[in-house]
């Protein structure tokens, strides 16, 4: 269209006055003429002329594009997706992410659970075990976490347990600008030994603990202290960190000296094979001092006793996971493999009934744990488990019996034993926010190795704050 | 002893700042549109790492070793933002330890925030489904949007690489008059469309049904990331018979089970679109991701 314009003319300007030039002259022409060379009449003529084709070819031009744009309304541009404004300012709008779980379960067991406990392992006073026959809301969870300001970030994880009592399993800050791939958290955290110990409870693959992490740190061990973390620069994912703390939860205790506790080191490697498989290992030490570190026993005649254990815990964990997300076929499925072998030294003293006879003498300890699991999601929205715990109790060395002083039998909980578990999960997910839980487990963690059959289905919501998960 | 951790600390933050100067800078994408037209507009002066393939959900993939390590070493994330990422990239990010790229830092840049969002719910309930609070994420299959993203990012990479302004603007300018050239293109391609009633899988064709005036009869999810279940299967067989669909559009990352099953029972093909770059064979880049993807619609209606 534009080409019939200029073809015309080429002085685009032109345009604008010629129709102007050619009314004036139009208006002349009704004048008397006389005056009017005859030359003059003749170039107004040629004027007009032009005029009319100028006009003729815009019409058409007009008259063409209207056939068009009715014909084929696919050209009709939609209004042009413009930027966003910005969002709205208000006092609100610095409030933290929100996000609240809620969990509770219905538990069947073919034993009593008040006498459960695993064989030839210390008690560590955590809430662990089948937990309570029927109906149990379990441990619901309040989460807030915002960047503070562009250094810091924070986060509270606050658990509402099954003793309705509100317990801050983590509250801590971590920094977002150290340079050279540092990150430093500080406050209470879960320690980043071993894999699970790092996970909470509402993102386990199963509806409780490994029976080792159960035994070794009373489900989860919890820092009150700071981690730094670094990260290689390398393609190749390799993280190193170490942790000190105050070290007050179990197998430490709290002391009153000053300095840290104790110390915990990590290494993670990780990356892909191909484009469906992914893996990370992990190797991990902790080392920690308890002093007075307290349990419940029965001595040999059977009368309540407290005893207690000093000196220096040492721990290494061994961790192992493979994820296989296929890329191709049914999407959604994915296979995740995962192994922990955990093992501890205790080496100190143990304490006899220490509010009666008060006897102490050597004690050493060497124990081990693993599991092994496969949670295979064969749908979209369903996934199906299975993992098996075995744990080594050795035989600890206790001065008190080596030295003739009492018998074996006066240290109950301290036998030999060699407590073991098989599960068995089907969980379905509705969406992203919800899951229901299906497990079985058959349990001989008990020094008769007789077997409990654990039947527990759980629920578990997500409200607010769309949570982000680790690997 | 002091001196050794002296020595050491101080050769390890030499290490640590003798970054190259005129290195490439380092992008991780989140997804492969976006990591095929940071590569368009990057060039040689940039390498790209993308997260996600065309294959995968976006919104279902997982902070994983591999993905942090790169992180760590990025100079830029190209993200899509409007919370297409939520369940892993904060993760990413947090873990990588890299300073740069954090949420507001320069070299943290969204998509989304530089294209007007549709779909924004003036209602925010789980109950109705994957809503994103901030309008529909699934901005890439709109054209016009690309070459907004495309403006902005090419801003964004002179930023951070001042040196290679000038080459980034002209890198910029010749996809601009490519990207255009395009456009009018497949909409003279697709004009033929214009209309056509189509069943739509999950709200992520939204943009590509606005965009070419495809009439979205149904969607084959009763609400945004809700599978459906064999009653509304049923009942949308019922619903279609008064508005038969022409088509069924199916992205290369979705279970087909669905689509066909609705397929054979309204008679309207069930056409696999590449959704994204390297869903298709042809869908190599950007532009082949288009070609293809309107061919593709082209032949299930002839």
């Amino acid at each position: 269209m534009r080409a019939a314009f200029d073809s015309l003319d080429e002085d685009t300007i032109m345009h604008g006055i010629k129709p102007f030039a050619a009314l004036m002259a139009l208006a002349c022409a009704a004048l008397p003429v006389t005056a009017m060379a005859a030359d003059e009449v003749a170039a107004l003529r040629a004027e007009l002329q032009a005029l009319r084709a100028d006009y003729d070819a815009r019409v058409a031009a007009l008259e063409s594009r209207l056939a068009q744009l009715e014909s084929a309304p696919a050209t009709v541009p939609e209004p042009a997706p413009a930027p966003v404004a910005a969002t709205r300012a208000a006092a609100s709008a610095f409030n933290p992410a929100i996000s609240l779980i809620l969990a509770g379960s219905y538990a069947d067991t073919s034993r009593d659970p008040g006498d459960w406990r695993i064989a030839g392992f210390m008690p560590n006073g955590g809430e662990i075990g089948p937990g309570e026959r029927s109906f149990g809301v379990g441990e619901s969870e309040l989460q807030l976490a915002a960047s503070i300001d562009p250094y810091f970030s924070g986060t509270l994880i606050a658990a509402i347990t099954g003793e309705d009592e509100i317990e801050v399993e983590e509250a801590y800050f971590r920094t977002l600008a150290l340079p050279a791939g540092f990150t430093l958290k500080g406050g209470r955290f879960f320690s980043g030994i071993g894999y699970l110990n790092e996970v909470h409870g509402h993102a386990w693959d199963f509806a409780d603990q490994p029976l080792a992490y159960q035994a070794f740190y009373a489900n989860q061990y919890a820092q009150d202290g700071a981690q730094l973390k670094w990260l290689a620069p390398t393609d190749l994912f390799l993280e190193l960190g170490a942790e000190a703390g105050n070290d007050g939860a179990f197998p430490g205790t709290r002391r009153e000296g000053n300095g840290a506790g104790g110390a915990a080191f990590f290494a993670h490697v990780g990356g892909d094979i191909g484009d469906s498989l992914s893996w990370r290992l992990g190797a991990s030490w902790h080392e920690t001092d308890a002093e007075d570190r307290a349990y419940e026993d029965l001595d040999q005649s059977g009368d309540a006793v407290v005893n207690a254990f000093t000196g220096k815990s040492r721990t290494w964990i061994a961790d192992a996971v493979l994820k296989w997300t296929p890329q191709r076929g049914a999407p959604g499925r994915q296979l995740k493999l995962q192994g922990e072998y955990l093992s501890r030294r205790e080496r100190g003293t143990l304490a006899f009934d220490v509010d009666g006879a008060g006897l102490v003498d050597a004690y050493r300890s060497s124990q081990s744990g693993w599991y092994l699991q496969g949670v295979y999601r064969f749908r979209p929205r369903w996934r199906a488990g299975l993992r098996y715990d075995s744990l080594d109790s050795g035989t600890p060395s206790i001065g008190l019996v080596s030295g003739g002083v009492l018998p074996l039998e006066a240290f109950p909980a301290l036998l030999p034993g060699d407590a073991t578990r098989s599960t068995v999960m089907l969980d379905w997910n509705p969406s992203e926010f919800s899951r229901w839980r299906l497990q079985y487990a058959w349990d001989e963690a008990r020094d008769d190795g007789d077997t409990d059959g654990q039947l527990r289905l759980q629920y578990l919501f997500g409200i607010g704050a769309h949570g982000a998960h680790k690997y | 002893m002091k001196r050794i951790i002296g020595n050491g600390l101080l050769a390890f933050a030499l290490l640590a700042a003798s970054v190259p100067a005129n290195a490439a800078l380092r992008i991780l994408a989140t997804t492969a549109d976006w990591g095929a037209l940071a590569a368009e507009l990057g060039g040689d002066r940039v390498t790209v790492y993308t997260a996600t393939s065309a294959l995968q959900d976006a919104h279902r993939v997982e902070a994983r070793p591999s993905l942090i390590a790169r992180a760590r070493n990025a100079d830029l994330v190209v993200a899509n933002g409007a919370e297409l990422e939520v369940g892993w990239l904060p993760v990413l990010v947090q873990e990588s330890g890299n300073p740069h790229i954090q949420r507001g830092t320069p070299g943290y840049f969204e998509a989304a925030s530089h294209v007007r969002l549709v779909e924004v719910p003036s209602q925010l309930d789980r109950s109705l489904g994957d809503i994103h609070p901030q309008g529909n994420p699934h901005i890439q299959l709109d054209p016009r949007n690309v070459a907004l993203v495309a403006r902005a990012l090419s801003a964004k990479l002179a930023a951070l690489d001042p040196e290679g302004a000038a080459y980034f603007a002209a890198r910029a300018k010749d996809f601009d008059a490519r990207w255009d050239a395009a456009i009018r293109r497949w909409e003279e391609l697709a004009a033929p469309l214009r209309g056509t009633p189509v069943v739509i899988m999950h709200r992520d064709q939204a943009y590509l049904c606005r965009w070419l005036g495809l009439t979205e009869v149904a969607s084959i999810e009763p609400k945004p990331g809700v599978p459906p279940s064999a009653g509304y299967l049923g009942q949308l067989v019922k619903s279609l018979a008064g508005t038969p669909p022409r088509v069924i559009l199916l992205n290369a990352y979705n279970d087909p089970k669905a689509a066909n099953w609705l397929s054979a029972r309204v008679k309207a093909p069930a056409v696999v679109l590449p959704y994204s770059v390297g869903g298709t064979e042809r869908a190599k880049d950007l532009f082949g991701l288009f070609d293809d993807t309107i061919d593709r619609l082209l032949e299930a209606v002839r």
